[in-house]
């Protein structure tokens, strides 16, 4: 029987109408907007002015702090502005705007696709290559890359998973970057391998990415330093904390992180960023996403530079349908509209899905009937419901003492409620808030 | 017959003399002093428990205000003056007049001054549409329109302008306990002191962009061009991050800054309407 998570879990439609379609290579747009905080953590620094010339590659931003990113131009030309700009956080953040001018990119960096495998660097380059190359996890949550590469003293890590599962409905960006850029990929898995210092890796993937499983297997080898293990199909398995339940049968204690229990969870997508940026000097300013939606007459994988509008991408896809009404960012289930094309892709978004017509129509919700199906679905074994209540009341200490920290905010709940409730809206909002108050609690 | 009747009266009366004295005893034992001025004052207090004087309840104030050394700083709103004339005289101290307030809601964001540009289809509710993004419309600082103030309010004071979108405060009803302050989760209401015939200027915008982006947001947004605070006399205006702020307890109402903001950001209420200069009525005749 095939791997999986024991607890909670839904089966969303996959959707996944993408994935026969090749990656396509987006030229860069007339100008881009590139926002200085693309991560988890502390924004980053402009180290550019009003006028400068920048290339390709060349730094524009540099990481505040331990828990930040660096920041590259996505395109060579001149810089316009730093202002502030609207991102996928719906909110105005400051951002650096250039204008395309050519392709020129930094000398250093080897813009050609031919693999290579052999790993020069020591484990403290390797760090430091990601750190300087703005390497953050790709999965969606943008954790920077080298935080998670630097094993503390008196943990250690005997595990690395490479995160292939795009549970995600309609994704398929990593599912191509798996296809395409397969041999890349293992080669990324040896480098943080090396970094980490671990001996053995698996690549966790859904079943229903067959030709990838099978791929990866044969570019894998027989050296059996990296496996591949194959994953019955249920949402959210990319899930940090799932994934590792379903690969190794380790549970991650509550407000624990994956290396207390000796694993390190790296995304596929970030396995290749970390390739190009130790072997051919690449920092990440570009990445594939996956534009789709039923009503959009060309979906497809597009690999796009960083700070290209959403605009851009849609177009390339045949352009917004009449009868759109909603621009996800993200998967479906874990996504979040977006306000305006005018939207900037940044490093996390791994796709974006156009909604038309009645296809998200949020019905009216009525009282909860106690059916108990959210407590059956959430894949944390939290009561959703409960958490709502209280959120609604809130009553967010109590809240805090129900783990509502805990939650992945998958969406699992509200896709299952018969009530239509909007549990995660309300658990999202508690969550801040107990996550605020804690905070509060920890400055004092 | 009339023997066992005496024989229960005693028994079950002695052993109620028992349990009496029993609990005298621990009563006394365990007595704790309460001050009786502390029962006094919540008596005058208006026992809303709204939470204006930034305890959580009457009680609690009354526990505060036997508690305190002197009543500065310690203020019902609700109550005013008089109430806290009252409480002075109860604990024999000094009463302390504290300047009355009222709310006002900072932002003139209406559906005509602001387009929409997205729609938004979670929960109904300010804290939530906030977390999420910046809103229906460009302006990402001001009313988001889905009246958490008005569900705060305790006393019925505030209402939503079905017309504008926008809550709309009554002055008369409004005792400043800061309910709706806490409960915008974008600082729009603020408390400003109390003028007479409830006269008020002040700048009704909370968008700190800068003016370009703000002014293509909102018509009546502030676009931080000076005017106001260059023309104002008494020092009242400040402007920090692209907005300018009127301090009311140094505003003297001359209501210039009013006639020189050229957005209408600045409103005045409760003002007869102006003189028309007479200069001015002269040159409109000769053209």
């Amino acid at each position: 029987m095939l791997k999986t998570f024991p607890t909670g879990g839904v089966h969303p439609p996959e959707n996944k109408l993408t994935a026969g379609c090749k990656i396509e290579i987006l030229p860069p747009p007339k100008s881009v907007v590139i926002p200085v905080s693309q991560h988890l953590g502390a924004p980053a620094v402009p180290v550019v002015n009003k006028g400068d010339k920048v290339l390709a590659g060349q730094l524009i931003a540099k990481a505040a702090g331990f828990i930040s990113a660096n920041i590259h131009s996505s395109v060579s030309g001149k810089v316009l502005k730093i202002d502030s700009h609207t991102d996928t956080s719906g909110y105005k953040q400051t951002a650096i705007f250039i204008d395309v001018e050519g392709d020129e990119w930094v000398p250093e960096i080897v813009n050609g696709s031919d693999p290579v495998k052999e790993i020069k660097l020591s484990p403290e380059e390797i760090v430091q290559k990601c750190l300087d190359s703005g390497i953050v996890g790709l999965g969606g949550a943008t954790f920077p890359t080298h935080v998670k590469l630097k094993v503390p003293a008196g943990k250690k890590c005997d595990l690395l998973i490479i995160n292939g599962v795009e549970c995600e409905p309609f994704l398929t960006s990593d599912h191509r970057l798996m296809l395409e850029k397969g041999e890349e990929i293992i080669t990324g898995t040896r480098i943080i391998m090396k970094a980490l210092g671990v001996e053995k890796a698996v690549i966790g993937v859904e079943n229903n990415k067959q030709d990838a499983i099978s791929l990866l297997e044969r570019l894998a080898g027989k050296n059996g330093d990296i496996s591949v293990q194959a994953l019955k199909v249920k949402y959210p398995q990319g899930g940090e904390k799932q994934l590792i339940k379903a690969v190794t049968g380790r549970e991650v204690p509550s407000g624990k992180l994956p290396l207390d229990v000796g694993v390190i969870v790296q995304n596929a997508g970030t396995a290749y960023a970390v390739y190009e940026a130790v072997q051919k000097n690449k920092p990440l300013v570009e990445r594939v996403v996956t534009v789709t939606g039923k009503t959009l007459s060309r979906p497809g994988n597009y690999l796009v530079r960083i700070g290209t509008p959403v605009s851009a991408l849609i177009e390339a896809a045949g352009g917004l349908p009449d009868n759109a009404v909603k621009i996800i960012s993200g998967g479906p289930m874990m996504g979040k509209a977006i306000g305006n094309t005018q939207v900037p892709v940044v490093k996390g978004m791994s796709g974006l899905v156009v909604f038309s017509g009645g296809e998200t129509e949020r019905k009216q919700y009525g009282p909860c009937i106690r059916c108990s199906k959210c407590i059956s679905v959430c894949p944390m074994g939290l009561e959703p419901y409960l958490l709502m209540a209280l959120s609604q009341k809130v009553l967010y200490e109590k809240a805090g003492e129900n783990r509502i920290t805990d939650c992945i905010e998958c969406g699992s709940c509200s896709f299952i409620c018969p009530a239509y409730r909007p549990l995660l809206d309300y658990i999202r909002l508690g969550k801040s808030a107990v996550v605020k108050m804690k905070r509060e609690k920890s400055m004092k | 017959m009339g023997h066992t009747v005496l024989l229960t009266v005693i028994s079950l009366g002695s052993v109620g003399l028992v349990a009496a004295l029993i609990l005298y005893f621990i009563s006394q034992k365990f007595k704790v002093y309460e001050d009786p001025r502390i029962d006094q004052i919540q008596e005058a207090l208006p026992g809303a428990n709204c939470g204006g004087c930034g305890f959580t309840g009457c009680r609690n104030f009354a526990e505060a205000l036997v508690k305190a050394d002197t009543l500065d700083g310690l203020n019902c709103p609700v109550g005013g003056a008089s109430l806290m004339a009252d409480v002075a005289k109860i604990l024999g101290k000094e009463a302390v007049a504290a300047d009355p307030l009222v709310a006002v809601v900072r932002c003139q964001g209406s559906y005509e001054h602001r387009p929409r540009t997205s729609v938004y289809d979670g929960v109904k509710e300010c804290s939530a549409a906030h977390y999420l993004y910046g809103g229906e419309t460009d302006c990402h600082y001001g009313c988001l329109g889905y009246g958490d103030c008005v569900r705060a309010c305790n006393f019925d004071a505030m209402y939503m302008d079905e017309k504008t979108g926008l809550p709309v405060i009554i002055d008369e009803k409004c005792v400043a306990c800061g309910a709706c302050v806490r409960a915008c989760p974008r600082d729009i209401i603020e408390l400003r002191k109390k003028a007479k015939k409830d006269r008020k200027i002040f700048v009704s915008c909370v968008n700190c962009d800068k003016g370009g982006p703000a002014r293509k947001a909102c018509r009546v947004a502030c676009i931080a061009c000076n005017k106001c605070y260059n023309v104002c006399e008494f020092n009242a205006i400040t402007i920090k991050d692209n907005l300018a702020y009127i301090d009311s307890f140094k505003c003297t109402f001359c209501r210039k800054c009013v006639v020189e903001c050229p957005t209408n950001a600045i409103i005045e209420t409760n003002f007869p309407p102006r003189k028309v200069k007479a200069e001015t009525v002269e040159e409109e005749k000769k053209e």
